[in-house]
């Protein structure tokens, strides 16, 4: 609780969002997604409202980054269809951008403002207003102080700011996160779970993010998706958040919450360890 | 009280060695490397002269007639004008193969259409030594300037591609994700994320090109040439002026260490993209 209360995200969550950022509704129509003959993801449905925020989780290796590269455009799935305000998706797309769990995403020879006004220099934006957007971006992540140092300059925490920076730059209306903080110390990544809530507020879009670990789903999502261990993957249940923002993860609804996506997935994980040829005993 | 009084106490000892094993180790590595170069180079001469007064002049030309030779050879502007010859013509070759096969690489490392037809040459030519067109080079392109700088251009721009691809396919496979999802075309990313992940590469190849124009400078220069430090070579060797032959060849070895570190110093704004130099 001091945590939370601490950071005093109350007076950002009051502004207006962003000028022109809003999410975009998404539908997922019996998605399945192959590589060769191995199935990774089996017939998901999905429908996500405009501005939710979704945590896929499941265990490692179960096919979560898999649906979200078919989200983001960059696989096409074998059967099934996903819609973004009734517009099919083919490709890699304006509306739909992508935080990437390493930071080897952000272009190392860019500064840190020249990586957030990528996307809206090639789309041919002027470089005042460029640098308007940048200015906006930068401090919204806090990194205005940063904007010119490169980014094996900047700590892990801060480089995967940068990355949501230059992808809110672009306006999209559909954030995908693939594990941003997976590689993030436990301290920093409980302080980067608390910005990007705040953060996520303030722009109004749609997210889905990716992980394994629960207690981040809880604090962050509106809905967790629970999947099932690959090959096959598969939606298998679906829980409502609503516990009051900002989150605190040692909360009794939260820990309530806990224990029962625990239960659902520890069934997927041991699943999967066996697939791996491990098996658990005795716990 | 003690704690306090003891801490300073121990410290001194250590900083003192410290600073003697700190500062000391520097100078007289320095003075060592430069010790030891002066040491290798007179033992070189000490050798050659050795050699050169067990063969005779005829056949070795010993230090100082080489020296005397470079005099001479400076005096009447032969050596400047050789010099100056050779370094144009492998300037322009090598900088033509560098801005030709740079892009052709990152084309033919993305684009597979590209890579599948040009493939089979390059894997062709890259094998037949420039000497072997020597006479070709002449018949197509006369005794002249374009000749020297055809060769040169060959033997730059296969190492160059090569090098190129290597990087181009070896693009991170996010970054290229990352820019496609922020909205860049392909040929946006091609220019904006290839390109500059491919710089460390494309300049490794820059400077193995750099070393194949010196070997094929004199090759170039074996037929019909007036000037240049091949030129100078085969003339020399025909008057039996042996020392100018030495001349020669002594100044093309000075001459590629010295172009390879200009290289080295103009690459050196490159650095964000990941060159070591």
């Amino acid at each position: 609780m001091p945590l939370t209360t601490a950071k005093s995200t109350g007076t950002t969550t009051s502004t207006a969002p962003a000028a022109g950022v809003r999410g975009a509704a998404l539908d997922l129509d019996a998605v399945t997604i192959k590589f060769g003959d191995f199935t990774a993801v089996d017939s998901v449905d999905v429908s996500v409202r405009a501005g939710e925020f979704i945590c896929l989780l499941g265990p490692s290796g179960c096919g979560k980054s898999t649906l979200i590269s078919a989200i983001a455009g960059f696989e096409k799935p074998a059967n099934g269809r996903i819609h973004l305000e009734g517009q099919e998706i083919r490709g890699a797309s304006l509306d739909v951008g992508m935080v990437f769990q390493s930071s080897e995403a952000l272009f190392d020879w860019l500064t840190i403002r020249q990586n957030i006004e990528y996307g809206p220099k090639m789309r041919g934006v002027a470089k005042k207003e460029r640098q308007a957007l940048a200015d906006e971006f930068l401090s919204l992540v806090g990194l205005a102080h940063c904007a010119d140092q490169l980014p094996r300059q900047l700590s892990g925490g801060m480089r995967q700011r940068a990355q949501i920076a230059r992808v809110l730059a672009n306006e999209p209306r559909v954030v995908l996160m693939d594990e941003p903080f997976g590689a993030l110390d436990a301290q920093t990544r409980q302080v980067m779970q608390q910005e990007l809530d705040r953060i996520w507020r303030t722009s109004g879009c749609t997210v889905i993010f990716v992980t394994h670990d629960i207690d981040e789903a809880i604090v962050l999502a509106d809905r967790i998706l629970v999947m099932t261990a690959g090959p096959e993957a598969t939606i298998k249940s679906s829980y409502d958040v609503d516990i009051p923002r900002p989150r605190d993860e040692a909360g009794d609804e939260a820990i309530a919450l806990h224990r029962k996506l625990r239960e659902d997935i520890g069934a997927e994980v041991r699943k999967a360890l066996q697939g791996q040829g491990l098996t658990q005993e005795g716990s | 009280m003690t704690l306090a009084e003891t801490k300073p106490a121990p410290a001194r000892p250590a900083s003192d060695k410290s600073r003697r094993r700190g500062q000391k180790p520097n100078m007289t590595g320095s003075l060592r490397r430069g010790g030891l170069f002066i040491v290798s180079i007179v033992l070189g001469l000490v050798v050659w002269q050795l050699v050169a007064s067990h063969f005779g002049p005829a056949l070795v030309a010993s230090p100082s007639e080489t020296w005397q030779g470079a005099a001479d050879l400076w005096a009447d502007g032969t050596l400047w004008q050789s010099i100056w010859a050779s370094s144009r013509r492998i300037f322009i070759g090598w900088a033509l193969g560098v801005v030709v096969g740079a892009p052709l690489g990152l084309l033919m490392g993305r684009i597979t259409i590209v890579r599948e037809i040009l493939d089979p040459y390059i894997e062709f030519f890259r094998f037949i030594p420039p000497i072997a067109f020597v006479t070709l080079a002449i018949i197509w392109f006369g005794i002249g300037e374009s000749s020297k700088i055809v060769l040169i251009f060959y033997t730059s721009v296969f190492v160059v591609i090569i090098n190129t691809i290597s990087g181009a396919v070896s693009t991170d496979e996010t970054k290229l994700r990352a820019a496609a999802s922020l909205g860049a075309s392909k040929s946006q990313i091609l220019r904006t994320i290839v390109l500059p992940s491919a710089i460390p590469h494309i300049v490794t190849g820059a400077r193995l090109a750099m070393g194949n124009s010196f070997l094929t400078i004199v090759s170039a220069e074996i037929v019909a040439a007036q000037e240049g430090l091949g030129a100078l070579i085969w003339t020399s060797r025909n008057y039996g002026h042996i020392d100018w032959v030495f001349v020669g060849i002594i100044v093309l070895g000075a001459l590629g260490f010295l172009f390879d570190r200009v290289l080295r110093v103009c690459v050196r704004p490159l650095r964000r993209y990941g060159v070591k130099v």
